[in-house]
């Protein structure tokens, strides 16, 4: 799993913090028009993710949540994708490429945070969803969420840095956090992390996400194949060998049996 | 007699061309309106009916490589006469996959892709190249019964010399890819419902996939001995639920014994809708035909194998939908119920197969002439054409 394991220093990510969340939606006003994505909704707080919105903002009573692709540092879209349309960026972002795609939607069926969504509208469908503002981050600019946010919810920076950001808030503020930052281990890590005033499932955060990277669990029943393969082969072939020369034997000692 | 005969006919083929009607039509609005016009998939359902067929199909079609091993690996001669069968519903039931997974691709137009753009990190991936190496052995495979009609006595004799090492690469093709279709879950452990997720869900797909495959031997040979009046051997016939019986008890051991490992056994004693699918997956597809198949009596009766033989089948057709609808209705939340759309493309495909297979059986000599006779006496110009190409 090496070539996974690329270099988290130079990655870019976001850091979104809940507990100073105000809800004003700038970050999925922004998204939608740095996309050139159609309105959707009237209500941005009732609008729920789509091929038409990558990042929506959620009510939990007074606490508000952000859901967007998390950019796993191991995504399962990428290891389960047959062609490969998938491809974890070394800024960072998870970049899926239409022009590879042939439609199976295993990428769909695969995420962990079930992200990844489908032009279920058109004739000729792609997935939809937040590309982490390659464009942007490329040049070293901030994502477009980050940088519309008026209250520093939502901030972006080099990963390391972002842990080490999450980390100094909860510790800073025991009493204003749960002490816990989503997405640091969830799903073998994310380059999105969450941090928040309550226990994540009660702002709609999968509870049941492991924390293993999710590609490790097709690799244990993948990594056995070459074995099947050659302790089959043997074994098959051994046993064509040793059946038809039993046969034969059987065969001659009933000529032979006959001769007399 | 013979009115109650054409009256019968004409309501099938009745049936049959309503199918087609529906079939056609829905083809139409998937290839024009697209999948989300057609089908009633969702973001949180991307998968739904077509692939618990696709999964049901190939797991049918184990036989082609079971019968093939038996015959031609083990040689065992007694299950030689079902090899063609066998390989034939196998061959068909791998084009009707292929057509519906092409179907149900978003981007149809890209299926060759996985030739060109490898992901060997991706279960998918493999599963697509053994179909297609698979569906090249099967040709094979069946090559003989074509080339001996038209009498290519050459290429018989080159077939009959790769045979086993073919027979032996379909045995290592199937068995990859239908355990990986139990492999194609494993990356979801939080959205497979316990009763259904195990590290071990390829090798359940594998076993499952064996006892499955022998009914449907059982099953086409009874349908053909009413259709065609060419049938099995009732000797053959009770080896091979001998063998459905074992493959059952082996799997119920397993997966009972795997859920109490794993302490998820107390979601047996629910009320949940899970528990009850479960609960009746093993009731039908394993409770029942074990009582069959253990019964003195119905075990070596023509009509208890049969009966056995479609409640193996119906309660493998509902452990694959349940692995891949009733497993992922909690966590998805959204339930789903395939769409009329969805629903007439499938029936077309397995009406399609059928009449393919109706139509190869009636032409090419598939199913052994003679079957009533003791095995030592039929020695016609089929049989050693047969010894020539086994050479066994």
């Amino acid at each position: 799993m090496s070539e996974h394991t690329l270099n988290i220093e130079n990655q870019t990510g976001l850091l979104f913090d809940a507990a100073e969340c105000i809800g004003c939606g700038n970050c999925y006003e922004t998204c939608k028009k740095e996309n050139n994505l159609p309105a959707t909704n009237k209500d941005f707080l009732k609008d729920h993710l789509s091929d038409k919105t990558y990042t929506v903002v959620e009510e939990y009573s007074d606490t508000y949540a952000r859901k967007m692709c998390m950019h796993c540092i191991e995504p399962a879209c990428a290891s389960v994708c047959p062609v490969g349309a998938f491809e974890k960026t070394e800024i960072g972002p998870v970049l899926y490429d239409e022009e590879k795609c042939i439609g199976c939607r295993y990428c769909m069926q695969a995420c962990p945070h079930t992200i990844p969504r489908y032009e279920w509208g058109e004739t000729s469908p792609g997935i939809k969803k937040c590309v982490l503002c390659y464009n942007r981050i490329k040049k070293g600019e901030l994502t477009a969420c980050a940088e519309a946010c008026p209250v520093e919810a939502t901030i972006c920076g080099k990963l390391p840095e972002l842990i080490a950001e999450a980390k100094r808030r909860i510790k800073e503020n025991p009493g204003k956090y749960y002490q816990h930052i989503y997405g640091l281990e969830e799903a073998g890590g994310s380059n999105v992390l969450i941090i928040s005033p309550v226990p994540f499932e009660q702002l709609g955060y999968s509870s049941k996400i492991l924390k293993q990277s999710m590609p490790t669990y097709t690799m244990q029943a993948m990594e056995k194949i070459p074995t099947v393969v050659s302790v089959g082969g043997i074994f098959l072939t051994g046993m064509y060998w040793l059946t038809k020369r039993k046969n034969q034997v059987a065969r001659e000692e009933h000529n032979a049996e006959e001769g007399k | 007699m013979l009115k109650k005969k054409f009256g019968r006919l004409t309501f099938w083929k009745g049936v049959s061309v309503l199918i087609v009607i529906i079939g056609l039509y829905s083809l139409y609005i998937r290839f024009t309106k697209g999948l989300g016009a057609s089908t009633n998939l969702s973001d949180f359902v991307p998968w739904g009916l077509w692939i618990g067929i696709d999964f049901i199909g190939v797991g049918l079609a184990a036989a082609g490589f079971t019968i093939a091993a038996t015959a031609h690996i083990f040689h065992n001669h007694k299950y030689e006469s079902i090899a063609r069968p066998a390989i034939l519903s196998a061959y068909i039931g791998y084009m009707m996959v292929v057509a519906l997974l092409i179907i149900d691709l978003g981007k149809p137009e890209h299926f060759y892709h996985p030739l060109f753009m490898w992901n060997i990190h991706s279960v998918m991936f493999e599963i697509t190249w053994c179909v297609i190496c698979y569906s090249t052995i099967l040709t094979i495979e069946f090559a003989p019964v074509v080339l001996e009609k038209y009498k290519f006595t050459k290429l018989i004799k080159i077939v009959k010399k790769i045979t086993p090492a073919v027979v032996i690469m379909g045995v290592l093709f199937s068995t990859l890819h239908q355990s990986s279709f139990g492999s194609l879950y494993l990356i979801a452990p939080a959205k497979v419902y316990p009763l259904w997720y195990s590290s071990f869900l390829p090798v359940h797909f594998f076993i499952s996939c064996i006892a499955a495959g022998l009914s449907m031997i059982i099953l086409s040979a009874y349908l053909s001995a009413r259709a065609f009046n060419q049938g099995l051997n009732i000797r053959i016939l009770s080896g091979l639920g001998k063998g459905v019986l074992a493959v059952l008890v082996i799997e119920l051991i397993f997966k009972f014994s795997e859920l109490f490992s794993t302490g998820n056994a107390s979601l047996l004693f629910t009320s949940s809708s899970e528990t009850i699918f479960f609960w009746l997956e093993i009731f039908l597809g394993f409770i029942v035909p074990i009582w069959i198949l253990t019964n003195p009596k119905y075990k070596v009766n023509r009509t208890g194998l049969y009966f056995a033989s479609i409640f193996t089948i119906s309660g493998f057709i509902l452990n694959r939908m349940n692995v891949c609808v009733t497993s992922l209705v909690r966590s998805s939340g959204e339930s789903y119920v395939p769409s009329f759309e969805e629903v007439g493309i499938t029936l077309f495909l397995i009406l399609v197969s059928i009449i393919a297979f109706k139509l190869v059986v009636e032409n090419f000599q598939v199913f052994p002439k003679e079957e009533s006779l003791p095995e030592a006496v039929v020695l016609t110009k089929e049989t050693e054409t047969k010894n020539l190409i086994y050479n066994e």
